[in-house]
């Protein structure tokens, strides 16, 4: 076989017939972007759905106290439970599967203070492994309240990043809504650090800023409302002598019930109520949660998957039949060449080069553009609730090289076969087909 | 003095026999009926004959015409083209044979619809592996001898079906083959452009090739030097005077 007579009639043709291959291009290139798409939405949904799940922390157990319902030793039911601050530590030392236990004040309609602006908002007390448990995680420059502040009972404040705009900002965004989206501004994060609020009057000194977080559950309102200050100083300062919840977090998530109820035993042996007695405390195993969330989205992922495999097949069928048709008549200018001493192998090969050329540039192209589409909608800074719950559209490469392949194969077999028959078939039949 | 007469004083000297069949059979199959086109043919054809195969429809002229342009094969008898036996040469082989010994002229044209005249009759020679140079060269000395050495640049879309058929005559012409072959050439047009053509076919008969025209028009047979009649897939013995 002859490559540069191939060539030369590949070349040749292929300059001739733009129209037909630019078209065929096109829709080669539009079924690639339409499945990568649907595929890099799904993925962004998912990704999205599972971090905002993660907002308020993960592994974790909430308590708050209840009232008993079941008579225990002697005690009468309806008796309420109130957690002091001593059970913390011991919890933490009857229980060893604890990695982490944090106690919480809260206070609501708090006057906080700065230069001219009041605001009346939620007040926190709380620990500094509220960092690892409760994803409060501050902003770069500024710090989360730590154990000195505790222990010398700081008049230090970490601030929730909406509040924080609130305050500081000049232009502070609306704020109707939770889950909008409010990426903290840096110069509001930089320029609170190190100034002094005033709490019900009492000057407090800002130590930190919540980064930006998606929360969709709470127990307390949401994280970025809120001003957190050391559990000790809250003490002090509102006189609280009872914690309004206990947070923990087991060393293995796994034995999460195992943990509550040995919770439910350590703490009804000190309250004394009946270990069973589901009311004496109102538990949230956010863990359990989490994992329903981890099922639902395991059920996302795979009814994307679904429609994402019946979207390739839908794609490569139009592919093939492009390619099919576009081949197919063609037949007659096949039993032409054919009739003028081109051999069959010179016109399976130049259809096989046309195939691959035509369904590899279309796909490639389509991966581009999709790549850059999404790109592009990662970069454009949209102030949306829908986009804070669908999330980004994220491409992976990798599935778009299968789904290009699977296009591609499929392209270059409907384009083959019509051709492999019309040049096996005496040329007299090709010649006479319309 | 009459076109016949004429014929005869320009008659090249005929030497061997270019084509030569013997007990020719084929045998077309669809579904479960066969049908057969031709049955039993023989036939022969001298180097620098001017010959018109003529007959009703459905005799097995196309058939006839195919077979001798090796772009199909017997089913059983034998057929010897310029010394060689095609019915034992696989598909590159037949396609080597059509490419350099046969050029076609079809009653329908067929030529490449995207193609300009140029490039039409580039297409043998890219498949002769002609280089560019020579390819240019040739295809402008055809398309002159053609008359149409101003429409290189046009499509088929562009020209008439006179201009067109000579786009044709030129491809066939384009790797220099000793024989041309014809299927109802003047099929598709006036009777002026027609007449045209069957001019240029003289004019290739006289520069020595061997002219095989298959028709039904009667008085495009009468200019030929022979007439082979076919009836129903044999030899018509009666009546070759026309």
């Amino acid at each position: 076989m002859q490559w540069s007579t191939i060539y030369n009639v590949f070349v040749r043709d292929f300059r001739k017939q733009k129209k037909r291959i630019t078209l065929t291009i096109i829709a080669l290139c539009w079924g690639t972007i339409s499945i990568m798409l649907l595929l890099g939405f799904g993925e962004g949904l998912h990704r999205q759905l599972s971090v905002n799940g993660k907002g308020m922390g993960e592994g974790i157990s909430v308590l708050w106290p209840g009232q008993t319902s079941l008579p225990w030793k002697g005690l009468g039911k309806g008796r309420p439970i109130r957690f002091v601050p001593e059970d913390v530590d011991y919890l933490k030392n009857k229980i060893p599967e604890l990695k982490e236990v944090g106690g919480e004040y809260h206070r609501w309609g708090v006057s906080i203070k700065y230069g001219d602006k009041v605001v009346s908002e939620h007040i926190n007390g709380l620990s500094p492994n509220y960092q690892d448990m409760r994803n409060h995680i501050p902003a770069a420059g500024g710090r989360m309240i730590n154990d000195l502040d505790m222990q010398y009972k700081r008049r230090v404040v970490f601030l929730g990043n909406k509040l924080a705009e609130r305050l500081f900002s000049d232009t502070p965004a609306d704020n109707d809504n939770w889950f909008q989206e409010s990426p903290l501004s840096k110069e509001v994060a930089q320029k609170a650090v190190g100034k002094e609020i005033l709490i019900n009057g009492m000057p407090f000194t800002v130590v930190g800023v919540q980064i930006h977080k998606m929360q969709m559950n709470s127990y307390s309102g949401m994280d970025a409302d809120k001003a957190s200050i050391p559990a000790t100083t809250f003490e002090a300062v509102f006189g609280d002598p009872w914690l309004d919840n206990i947070i923990y977090m087991p060393n293995d998530v796994r034995r999460m019930k195992e943990v509550e109820r040995k919770v439910f035993e350590v703490l009804g042996q000190k309250y004394k109520f009946d270990p069973k007695d589901q009311r004496a405390l109102g538990i949230w195993d956010v863990a359990a949660n989490q994992k329903e969330m981890d099922n639902m989205l395991f059920g996302i992922k795979l009814f994307l998957g679904i429609i994402g495999g019946l979207t390739l097949l839908i794609a490569a069928v139009g592919v093939a039949n492009i390619m099919y048709v576009s081949i197919k008549e063609r037949t007659r200018e096949i039993g032409i060449k054919m009739a003028v001493g081109a051999r069959r192998g010179y016109i399976l090969t130049q259809f096989l080069l046309e195939a691959i050329l035509i369904t590899f540039a279309g796909g490639f192209l389509g991966m581009f553009i999709s790549i850059a589409l999404t790109e592009g909608f990662k970069r454009v800074n949209i102030q949306s609730e829908v986009l804070a719950f669908m999330g980004r559209p994220t491409i992976s490469i990798e599935i778009g090289l299968v789904v290009v392949a699977i296009l591609g194969v499929m392209g270059i077999m409907a384009g083959l076969f019509p051709a492999m028959k019309a040049a096996s078939v005496s040329p007299v039949e090709s010649l006479r087909y319309e | 003095m009459s076109n016949e007469m004429l014929l005869a004083a320009q008659k090249p000297v005929l030497t061997d026999n270019v084509i030569s069949m013997n007990n020719v059979r084929k045998a077309y199959t669809t579904g479960k009926v066969t049908f057969e086109a031709l049955k039993g043919v023989d036939f022969h054809a001298r180097r620098g004959e001017f010959l018109a195969i003529v007959g009703p429809s459905g005799s097995g002229k196309s058939t006839m015409m195919n077979i001798i342009g090796c772009l199909d094969i017997p089913t059983s008898g034998d057929y010897v083209l310029d010394d060689q036996v095609v019915n034992k040469l696989n598909s590159n082989q037949l396609a080597d044979i059509r490419n350099r010994k046969i050029g076609f002229v079809f009653q329908a044209f067929n030529l490449l619809p995207y193609a300009t005249a140029y490039e039409n009759v580039e297409v043998p020679l890219l498949f002769a592996r002609v280089n560019a140079r020579q390819r240019k060269e040739r295809i402008m000395a055809l398309l002159s001898r053609v008359g149409l050495a101003d429409k290189v640049a046009n499509k088929p879309t562009e020209m008439s079906g006179g201009e067109m058929q000579r786009v044709a005559i030129a491809r066939a012409l384009a790797n220099e083959p000793d024989i041309i072959l014809a299927d109802e050439p003047t099929g598709n047009l006036d009777t002026k452009s027609g007449g045209g053509i069957v001019q240029l076919f003289h004019e290739l008969w006289q520069s020595g090739k061997t002219i095989i025209i298959i028709t039904h028009d009667m008085n495009i047979a009468r200019q030929s030097g022979r007439v082979f009649k076919l009836k129903d897939g044999l030899v018509d013995t009666n009546g070759n005077g026309i």
